[in-house]
């Protein structure tokens, strides 16, 4: 019963858990929602390792078979990315009790968590259908949800954050929704798999490019791909920790999969880039983002905001590795989503502490903060060593592969950008280890609880684990990228 | 001659196409938050025509069946548009929400004096 309807399950019980979550009395709604992601989060093992035995799972809801009814559809490359939202769903949840006492307002706490929730089962619904229209819908699920979760912090400028990621994210998500319009009045069909099948029918007319144009925009707003970026540094400076760390880690690695979904199983790699306007603009924005981001990252006084930029950066290595079109530069671009879900959480999570003991993340507040909150800062220096890509963590795997792919195609210029990118992410973590270790430091030892010091050393262990042993996460970003370019050699 | 025709016969998407840029122009050019709303609110609805024009089918009777008639407009981009209003009243009720907590806080709906506030701290 589980296993024959588990797709749907992932999807389906953070859905309803959500609103049970408003109903349950107030003190409830938190262990409610840690219960609900610690089950997501077994579904999803439980579905990739389905998804290995057995390859491709399927399942149409209501019984009605596709194209007519709505496909989920469970491949190498989603069952990943759905579990590394739910990994990272499962981890924040134990984390997020005394970081949301202190952030958010009481009597809005377990709206917070519903929110969350809905955050949660709309992320999972964008990894796992095989409808494009209804991506679109779980699309407006998880960015609505996000807006909110966005605003709950005390500070009043979450507002401000909210409402400006509120109007960029309805704008991507409706030229999403052109584009998809585009498609099926050509078409005359939702689900992917067909559209894949009944696009070269239609192939080479104008609405069919039109459609496209509007898709990858809308997504790049998603994506937060620079230059389309701006709403991003705001919403994650500006949000409750939890809130940073759960879509810092997820919401941004979902888009890059619909952009990977979207160019290489919808359209084919053969016609997204047929254009070699659009494959030189993706790659330059690419490398744009990558040293842009970084040099941004240097000049901020607060450090969320300095991670934020920094994922900005980082959002450019996957699009880099996704424009080479190879299968090494696709495991790279897919190794990347996994490594660094790991590496922008653990960092979130530790600032996430420091936020709870001097209730802010300046960069100036933080002098000494080595001796103060010993284990918090050391969770943020190994995290930002695998931002940087030093090897013995996660970061230098998805750089080293990301690399060999340049090699092997002879991109030398953007060897020399992946590089200068590493050095920008010298630079502005070592502001922060210089301020934290190398000056004196201003009040008690003050370290962070056990229930938020704990999940947030589990990632960074990880961070580590999947370094050293990279066996795992490098198979399932081989057998991604197989995928993406198996029907496409 | 033809050129013209051609392109008037179908004004139904030049409408969408005027809806849509005009929306689009009020939520950039705009600095008060409501008027931003009303824009994203025009831009969404100009997609809903879209879509439901999309839909048409020549001669094609409403998609109810009767007796008599063979020939039905499409009415899956109905649904589906169904789907995309629902979704746009939240976004605009999630919108003025913040727009109210927003005045609450900052005592102004206009982004420049929010950002002048913000600034001064």
């Amino acid at each position: 019963m589980i296993l024959q309807n588990l797709i749907a399950l992932l999807v389906i019980i953070p859905l309803l858990a959500a609103p049970a979550c408003l109903l349950l009395p107030r003190r409830l709604a938190w262990g409610a929602a840690t219960l609900v992601s610690a089950a997501v989060f077994a579904l999803a093992a439980l579905l990739l390792w389905r998804v290995q035995v057995q390859g491709v799972v399927s399942y149409h809801l209501g019984g009605w078979p596709p194209p007519w009814g709505i496909e989920y559809r469970a491949d190498a490359l989603n069952a990943l990315v759905a579990l590394i939202v739910a990994a990272i769903g499962a981890l924040v949840m134990p984390y997020a009790r005394r970081s949301v006492a202190a952030e958010v307002e009481e009597r809005n706490q377990a709206g917070f968590y519903a929110a969350y929730l809905l955050a949660l089962s709309g992320l999972l619904g964008i990894t796992l259908t095989g409808d494009l229209f209804n991506l679109f819908v779980f699309l407006e699920i998880s960015s609505l949800s996000s807006y909110i979760l966005i605003s709950q912090h005390r500070d009043r400028r979450a507002l401000v954050a909210a409402y400006q990621y509120l109007v960029v994210g309805t704008i991507g998500a409706t030229f999403l929704l052109i584009g998809i319009g585009l498609l099926y009045g050509m078409t005359g069909t939702l689900n992917m798999a067909d559209l894949a099948e009944r696009l070269p029918l239609v192939d080479g007319t104008r609405t069919v490019y039109t459609g496209f144009a509007f898709i990858v925009v809308g997504v790049g707003i998603k994506l937060a791909l620079y230059p389309l970026h701006w709403w991003l540094p705001n919403a994650y400076t500006h949000a409750p920790s939890v809130a940073s760390a759960f879509l810092a880690a997820t919401a941004t690695k979902v888009a890059v999969y619909v952009l990977l979904r979207v160019l290489f199983t919808v359209f084919g790699a053969e016609f997204s880039f047929r254009s070699a306007f659009f494959h030189s603009a993706l790659i330059t924005l690419a490398a744009a983002a990558i040293i842009a981001g970084s040099a941004m990252a240097i000049v901020q006084v607060n450090v969320k905001r300095l991670l934020a930029y920094s994922s900005v950066g980082q959002i450019g290595y996957m699009v880099l590795g996704l424009a080479m079109l190879s299968g090494l530069g696709l495991t790279a671009a897919t190794l990347h989503l996994f490594n660094h879900a790991l590496m922008k959480g653990a960092l979130f999570l530790a600032l996430g502490c420091v936020a709870l003991r001097l209730g802010g993340c300046g960069l100036h507040d933080m002098k000494g903060l080595g001796r103060r909150m010993p284990l918090t800062m050391a969770a943020f220096v190994i995290g930002g060593l695998s931002l940087i890509g030093v090897p013995g963590t996660v970061g230098f795997i998805s750089k080293w592969y990301l690399v060999l792919a340049a090699i092997e195609l002879g991109w030398w210029p953007l060897i020399a950008v992946i590089l200068v990118g590493s050095l920008l992410a010298v630079a502005y973590v070592w502001r922060v280890v210089e301020v934290a270790y190398f000056q004196e430091a201003e009040g008690e030892r003050c370290e962070a609880p056990l229930s938020m010091l704990i999940p947030t050393w589990i990632l960074l262990l990880a961070n580590i684990y999947f370094g050293l042993d990279t066996r795992l996460p490098v198979t399932l970003a081989q057998d991604a990228a197989l995928l993406l370019t198996g029907g496409n050699p | 001659m033809d050129w013209l025709a051609h392109h008037l016969g179908q004004y139904n998407y030049w409408v969408a196409i005027f809806l849509m840029m005009t929306g689009f122009y009020t939520v950039i050019s705009r600095g008060n938050l409501v008027k931003q709303i009303v824009g994203l609110n025009i831009f969404q609805t100009s997609v809903f025509i879209l879509y439901i024009s999309l839909s048409n089918v020549e001669g094609g009777a409403a998609p109810i069946v009767r007796e008599g008639v063979k020939l039905f407009s499409n009415p899956l981009p109905h649904v589906l548009i169904l789907t995309a209003i629902v979704v746009g009243v939240a976004t605009t009720a999630l919108g003025l929400a913040l727009t109210v907590r927003i005045r609450e806080a900052y005592g102004s709906i206009e982004e420049d004096d929010i950002r002048a506030k913000d600034d001064a701290l």
